[in-house]
């Protein structure tokens, strides 16, 4: 147990105290703020405005802030959970780049206490930025347009905690294939660009290909984000209805920025994004288990072998 | 006296390359062991398989009497390794460094910073302790590397090429300390340097050529075996030197003449008592020793 947490304590401190990793893993929220911070707030205030006033109604400054902002921080959460836990567990390659790892096996550690601190280490310092952004983001949203319940704050918080699961889960096992400088690159370049796509952070999914949505509606962190712009817009909903727009308003507004999901045409419940994330998280952790598992017995066959 | 590492047989090989071919020998308790061969002889493999990080393909290896293979993990906890390369966290303290790898044997809280006291004195770092590793100097790094590899107390401390680099106060520090632990603590050092110079005082010395065993035994047996001596004579002409018919070379202000032996040096000089007046005689050094067994010179790890 002391070495377990003597490890994790380690890869917190190093991961905070590499500031080439650490700003490396909000590279990619950086680039959301600034995409929203320059147009997109604009853009997508604009066409709230003016498909509301197509459709005969007036929308006060505040709803609109608050829808705006209320997308802008779920996409913001949504890439957070899982770039900064990617790039975060980058450890456990650098750890095998610099020959850190090969040093700790020389210890009377386990492989498994070693794989187990690199997940948890991540975990936590992950869970660590993501629930600062949280609050950032509700600072945000709350002069922007606040229509949040304390439910939906508590919501947004699971949301974040099952994200961060699956991203530390998922970069867990993608990471344990890596082992250079290159691949750390690369894998770095691909999910810092990449994820905010495919997860709808940069552009609603709504708004790609048929055939596009139908192969990101397999994708688990899809059914997060989604939870997560649910939770973040649930009140200004209520508000568009307490102020008398249409059903079917709401509704068109609600799918085109991803509240509502669809699998092969069909509405996906709340609760089913939920079970799907959770089962999703234990999938990926099971996975993780498994390989060290494997990984553990292939090096013990080989030693009997001999 | 029981032997600490006993290797028989031993053979590693990766794909075509045999890294390592039927490799015998024997390390003792509290001896300082060297371990020599040029890049690519087989060193770091025979290491690996020792540490637990390669799979052997045939032979037994013992450490402290035990089965490496069944006893990995007890093994583990008697050893301590300095790899030529440092692998400290260069973000975090020193502290932080030595903190966290002592908690991987167990050693915490009071017992940890005893411990981190006695090697902090014993290696001159006590004012380093709060720094980031990654503004040491290359020699302070090295004493934390040996530090940390010194703090679960080893019973077998193998240092891979410890000293490359360093400058010679560093060095002569770092030899001092593993001498002293090794008469205090019995410790058995596991050598392998490209500073020839360092094995000289080892008390057992394996040369790997290829990965075989081209030439062992104490410093003295493997000079005498494999280079003769040196006799330097002061204050005469070459003329008197041509004498001896033996061979020799000039130096700046002496001639060197090369002996078989020593008995064949004291031969020349009951036979020439004239011109001996000015002389010493000395043993080949282990650089010649590597040279006539490999066939190579070994400098800073540069085959030539």
């Amino acid at each position: 147990m002391n070495g377990l947490t003597a490890l994790i304590r380690r890869n917190i401190k190093l991961f905070f105290k590499d500031k080439g990793m650490f700003f490396s893993s909000l590279i990619t929220p950086l680039i959301l703020l600034v995409l929203y911070g320059t147009f997109l707030s604009n853009v997508y205030e604009e066409t709230f405005r003016n498909s509301l006033e197509a459709a005969g109604t007036t929308v006060p400054d505040k709803l609109i802030g608050g829808c705006v902002s209320g997308e802008l921080s779920s996409s913001l959460l949504a890439v957070c959970c899982v770039t900064v836990a990617f790039l975060s567990n980058m450890l456990m390659v650098q750890d095998k780049v610099t020959g850190a790892r090969r040093d700790l096996t020389i210890t009377p550690v386990k492989g498994y206490t070693l794989a187990l601190s690199y997940y948890l280490a991540t975990l936590f310092s992950t869970l660590l930025v993501c629930l600062v952004a949280a609050v950032v983001c509700f600072l945000y949203i709350g002069n922007a347009g606040w229509y949040l319940i304390t439910a939906d704050v508590l919501y947004l918080l699971l949301d974040v905690v099952l994200l961060v699961l699956f991203g530390t889960a998922l970069s867990s096992i993608v990471n344990c294939c890596l082992s250079s400088q290159g691949q750390i690159s690369a894998v770095s370049a691909i999910i810092s660009a990449g994820y905010g796509f495919i997860c709808g952070a940069y552009m609603p999914i709504s708004q790609f290909s048929d055939g596009l949505q139908k192969v990101i509606s397999f994708l688990p962190d899809t059914y997060g984000t989604s939870l997560l712009r649910n939770h973040m817009l649930r009140g200004v909903f209520e508000e568009m209805g307490n102020q008398g727009f249409p059903n079917e308003i709401v509704e068109a507004i609600k799918d085109s920025v991803d509240c509502n999901l669809y699998f092969f045409g069909e509405k996906v419940a709340l609760s089913n994004m939920y079970f799907i994330l959770v089962v999703s998280v234990m999938a990926a952790v099971a996975i993780y288990v498994v390989i060290n598992v494997l990984f553990g017995k292939k090096k013990s066959k080989r030693s009997i072998r001999t | 006296m029981s032997n600490m590492i006993e290797i028989s047989h031993l053979s590693k090989r990766f794909g075509d390359v045999k890294a390592v071919q039927d490799l015998s020998f024997r390390v003792r308790e509290g001896e300082l062991f060297a371990f020599l061969g040029i890049n690519g002889a087989g060193k770091s493999t025979t290491i690996n398989i020792i540490c637990g990080q390669l799979v052997k393909d045939a032979g037994t290896v013992q450490i402290g009497g035990m089965e490496l293979e069944q006893n990995l993990d007890q093994i583990k906890k008697s050893l301590g390794v300095v790899f030529q390369n440092s692998v400290l966290d260069k973000d975090l303290s020193v502290q932080d460094n030595l903190c966290s790898r002592a908690a991987l044997y167990g050693i915490t809280g009071e017992a940890f910073q005893k411990r981190l006291s006695e090697l902090a004195r014993l290696l001159e770092f006590e004012d380093l302790l709060k720094r980031t590793i990654g503004k040491l100097s290359g020699g302070q790094r090295r004493r934390i590397d040996i530090a940390r590899a010194l703090l679960n107390r080893p019973k077998l401390l193998i240092l891979d090429e410890p000293t490359t680099g360093l400058d010679p106060q560093t060095r002569s520090t770092l030899w001092r300390v593993i001498g002293d632990l090794r008469k205090r603590e019995n410790m058995t050092v596991f050598l392998t340097t490209h500073y020839m110079e360092e094995t000289a005082d080892a008390d057992y010395v394996v040369i790997l050529d290829s990965g075989r065993i081209a030439a062992e035994g104490t410093p003295l047996e493997l000079k005498n075996t494999y280079t003769g001596d040196f006799i330097t004579i002061y204050g005469i002409e070459e003329a008197d030197v041509r004498r001896f018919g033996a061979e020799y070379e000039p130096i700046r202000d002496a001639f060197r003449i090369s002996v078989p032996n020593t008995a064949a040096a004291t031969e020349l000089i009951l036979q020439y008592p004239e011109i001996f007046r000015d002389y010493e005689i000395t043993k080949g050094k282990m650089d010649d020793v590597f040279l006539t067994v490999t066939g190579k010179k070994l400098t800073g790890g540069v085959e030539k």
